[in-house]
């Protein structure tokens, strides 16, 4: 059974010596049942903080997180039916893999017969079968953190928490995480909510994402509409790589307009702008060509297939109207 | 763990109880009783007086005169100078055993670590009486020199400051070693090769790299040997034949045979004194992180 | 960290280092073999034997005495263990500032005041508030003594705990009591152990404060010793020392051991 958060103005403030400092500022969003949701954002945006309010291991200093229309923001964690898969993964190091994932159901005396076939089969949804009788130490990072998940899962959580779960594993195995997490939770069907600051990850793993600066959410919107429609500067700029040139550089009208790389191409003849090429940066599946406009500004423009041009030649660009970005600040 | 207030003042409520009444209390009992009237053989009476602290510097002679009478102020000193020595002899021998440590490989460190603590675990009485076996006219240094042919008559090596000096080093030896060592483990060991690299030689180096490295180490070894040493008992009990040669024996005999406690509780007083004195000179010179 | 490279290698380092560790095992070594001397005469030695141990076993004083200890050692270590886990759990919560460092200091302030002082001014109060436990009265000295020395590892061993899996704990529905006892409890337990063991140590070698507290007839193993040594050092001396020496340096050691063992 899936369930939807509601967070209803919620704010976090923690004294310092320089004076209170709002860790999160009085957000709001509503999160579906069965959806993969994440927060993102950079280091210090309050994801991170927000998320442990969902959890129970901070307190809200003001607003209410309503599960199920219930609020939970004055449940201390244990009595959430909330579970997460930390960071670091916090592995108990003197159980086994078995006796941590059962840790849960125990905690709930739960019978053992059915603690026993929950772990057996959770195990087997993480693919570790064979792994119940070791301790953790023993297991590589990969293996821990199919541990942590399982562990969280286990518990038929009515949302499961990811605090940049993925964070420590290496290219290949992050790749294939991504990939079993977004299986996993359309199997279980249970409402995930993901913490990253990797926007790639975001991007190809999520159903909606929240894009969060400073305490506050800038946007939120589906993969999509973050990329093809920032609603702010810091969105377009957050979320791969945009230019941002005065109108008049390229014939427009108003004041700042914005485009992806890739929806810039050179064109022969009479284009939207003109300029000279720099710097080519040949990356494989895709070449960047760093121009200098004739205004000055310098912008990156991209390619799949190789382009005939060279360093220092003239050249035109063209935009289509649609890939523009207009934003407020 | 949830931090709540209330559970981490209620743990740590026996331990301030049990502390408050049986250790702080007792400390101002002593402070309380140097301001007393001696009661022969044991205990203090009324009224309040000065004279145990005018004892330290005066003596009252038959006529009721008050004399001069440095005999006190001579123990302080006597025990200034054995602790200093023993620093000094202490910080020779500590500061190359804790430098070799440091450069052994790493799991060797760990079995270093562990064989010069172990003395300062085994009983102190013990360590202590054992100088006398081999110290003493019959014991074992006299014997070994007179078996060898290096001496006709035993030399006279126990009951005096050398033996006391002896005593004190063996026991405080650990506690100059460990804080430099601990220091030198920290130390960022390229800056010697550095050093080498820009032409310096080992002592050079030693000089004007390593020794200024380790100078916090070698400060809180200081004061972690000088500090304990004055108020040493066994050490000038055992090995200096009873002449009350330091503060430490000197306050048992005065809560013991000669049964005044104030005069005792005042000189415990100035113990005391030097020793914070000592701690804040550490604590202002940054040495008190390699204590704990 | 360059291992005895060149450029840090200094003459003569090795030689002082061998030197004083021999310079500090010496002395009881000696004491360890000249235990099995045949000789009264202590120090020139006869032959092997160990007449001496079994001397000491017949004195009827020194059993007594060897009981005292025994019984206040055990007993001043579970108080103190018990008191000093509290304390660390404690210093990790929410306390204070002004409570948590009066409690630092406390708790570094028995191994700072010189042991003859805290002799005097324990046997002292003792006197003024009429204190008469017998060996009741050592032990209640010997506990506050030792809590330093059963609180250094234990809060060496609590500060490794990432307190993560407190959280992680909390998050998996483990009540605060739940939590302690499965999850640090059992991680805190070679610190706890070791800090039985130091504090034991500590109470079983104690000279000073038991000798100015102990009422006549609460003797413990070292004051019996000392009243020895006073009289004149007899080989039995040896043996009842070698004894003492051997069951410290195995606890050190095995604390050690525990310690090392990464069991996280």
């Amino acid at each position: 059974m899936s369930s939807g958060l509601v967070i209803q103005s919620v704010s976090k403030t923690f004294p310092s010596p320089t004076g209170p400092v709002r860790a999160v500022d009085n957000v709001s969003l509503t999160i579906q049942s069965n959806e993969f949701f994440t927060l993102l954002g950079p280091s210090g945006c309050g994801k991170t903080t927000l998320l442990r309010m969902i959890a129970g291991l901070d307190i809200p200093t003001s607003g209410s997180i309503l599960l199920d229309g219930q609020d939970i923001a004055p449940l201390p964690a244990y009595r959430r039916p909330v579970n997460t898969v930390f960071q670091s993964y916090a592995l108990f190091p003197h159980m086994t893999v078995s006796d941590n994932i059962a840790f849960g159901m125990k905690m709930q005396n739960k019978p053992q017969a059915e603690i026993e076939k929950s772990v057996r089969e959770t195990l087997a949804l993480v693919r570790l079968e064979d792994k119940g009788e070791r301790k953790p130490a023993q297991l590589s990072g990969g293996q821990q953190q199919r541990v942590a998940l399982a562990r969280a899962l286990v518990n038929h959580p009515k949302i499961l928490l990811l605090d940049e779960s993925l964070s420590a594993l290496d290219y290949k195995l992050r790749k294939e995480m991504q990939i079993e997490l977004k299986r996993l939770q359309r199997e279980t069907g249970i409402t995930f909510i993901f913490v990253t600051h990797d926007q790639d990850e975001a991007l190809s793993m999520s159903d909606r994402i929240a894009v969060m600066e400073k305490g506050n959410v800038a946007q939120i919107g589906t993969p999509q509409e973050i990329y093809d429609d920032p609603a702010t500067r810091f969105v377009a700029d957050f979320i791969g790589i945009c230019n941002f040139v005065k109108a008049a550089s390229l014939g427009l009208d108003g004041g700042e307009v914005g485009f992806r790389p890739e929806d810039a191409s050179f064109t022969v003849g009479h284009g939207m702008g003109k300029g000279h090429i720099r710097h080519i940066n040949y990356r494989g599946a895709v070449t960047h060509y760093i121009v200098e406009l004739d205004s000055g500004e310098t912008i990156t423009l991209s390619e799949d297939d190789p382009q005939n041009v060279a360093v220092n030649d003239a050249v035109n660009l063209v935009i289509p109207q649609e890939r523009l970005i207009r934003c407020g600040t | 763990m949830r931090d709540v207030k209330n559970p981490a003042l209620w743990l740590l409520s026996p331990f301030l109880a049990v502390m408050g009444v049986f250790f702080a209390a007792p400390l101002l009992l002593v402070v309380g009783y140097s301001f007393m009237t001696q009661h022969y053989p044991g205990g203090v009476e009324f009224p309040l007086t000065l004279d145990a602290y005018i004892k330290i510097f005066y003596d009252t002679d038959f006529d009721g005169n008050r004399v001069f009478d440095a005999s006190f102020l001579m123990i302080c000193w006597k025990s200034l100078q054995l602790a200093g020595i023993c620093t000094i002899l202490c910080l020779l021998a500590g500061f190359p055993m804790a430098y070799f440590m440091a450069t052994r490989p790493a799991h060797q460190r760990n079995l270093w670590m562990m064989l010069v603590t172990i003395p300062f675990w085994t009983n102190l009485l013990i360590r202590t009486y054992s100088w006398m076996l081999i110290l003493r006219t019959d014991g074992l240094v006299n014997n070994a020199l007179i078996d060898a042919g290096l001496i006709k008559e035993p030399l006279e090596l126990l009951y005096n400051d050398f033996a006391v000096g002896v005593g004190l080093l063996y026991s405080y030896l650990p506690f100059m070693v460990l804080p430099i060592y601990a220091n030198l483990e920290r130390m960022d060991w390229r800056l010697i090769e550095a050093a080498s690299d820009l032409y310096a030689t080992r002592w050079q180096t030693l000089r004007k790299v390593t020794l200024p490295l380790t100078m916090p180490g070698i400060i809180a070894g200081c004061i972690l040997v000088f500090i304990p040493s004055i108020g040493s008992f066994l050490a000038p009990q055992l090995l200096g034949g009873g002449q009350q040669m330091m503060i430490g024996n000197k306050i048992e005999n005065l809560f013991g045979q000669a049964g005044d406690w104030p005069f005792g509780s005042a000189a415990s007083v100035a113990l005391m004194a030097i020793v914070m004195i000592g701690l804040m000179i550490m604590s202002r010179r940054g040495g008190l992180k390699e204590l704990v | 960290m360059a291992a005895a490279a060149s450029p840090a290698k200094i003459p003569g380092v090795a030689t002082t280092a061998y030197l004083a560790l021999a310079f500090l095992y010496i002395p009881i070594l000696i004491v360890i073999i000249f235990s099995f001397n045949a000789n009264s005469l202590i120090t020139v030695w006869k032959g092997f034997t160990t007449d001496w141990y079994l001397k000491a076993f017949q004195n009827d004083d020194l059993r007594r005495a060897t009981i005292n200890s025994l019984v206040v050692a055990v007993s001043a270590t579970v108080l103190s263990t018990l008191i000093a886990l509290m304390a660390a759990i404690g210093m990790r919560g929410k306390v204070p500032r002004a409570v948590g460092q009066s409690s630092s200091f406390l708790m570094t302030l028995p191994l700072l005041i010189p042991e003859i002082v805290i002799a005097i001014a324990t046997m002292s109060f003792f006197f003024i508030i009429g204190l008469d436990l017998g060996l009741g009265n050592v032990l209640i000295a010997h506990t506050v003594f030792c809590i330093p020395f059963a609180y250094s590892p234990i809060r060496a061993r609590i500060e490794t705990l990432q307190p993560s899996l407190f959280e992680a704990a909390a998050d998996l529905y483990a009540t605060p009591w739940q939590s302690f006892r499965r999850v640090t409890l059992p991680l805190m337990l070679p610190g706890i152990t070791s800090g039985a063991m130091l504090a034991f140590i500590t109470s079983l070698d104690d000279f000073i404060i038991t000798q100015m507290v102990a009422p006549p007839g609460a003797m413990t193993l070292p004051v019996y010793i000392y009243s020895m040594v006073r009289k004149g050092i007899t080989p039995e001396i040896n043996a009842v020392s070698s004894i003492l020496l051997v069951i410290s340096i195995i606890l050190v050691v095995s604390s050690y051991v525990i310690n090392q063992r990464k069991a996280v």
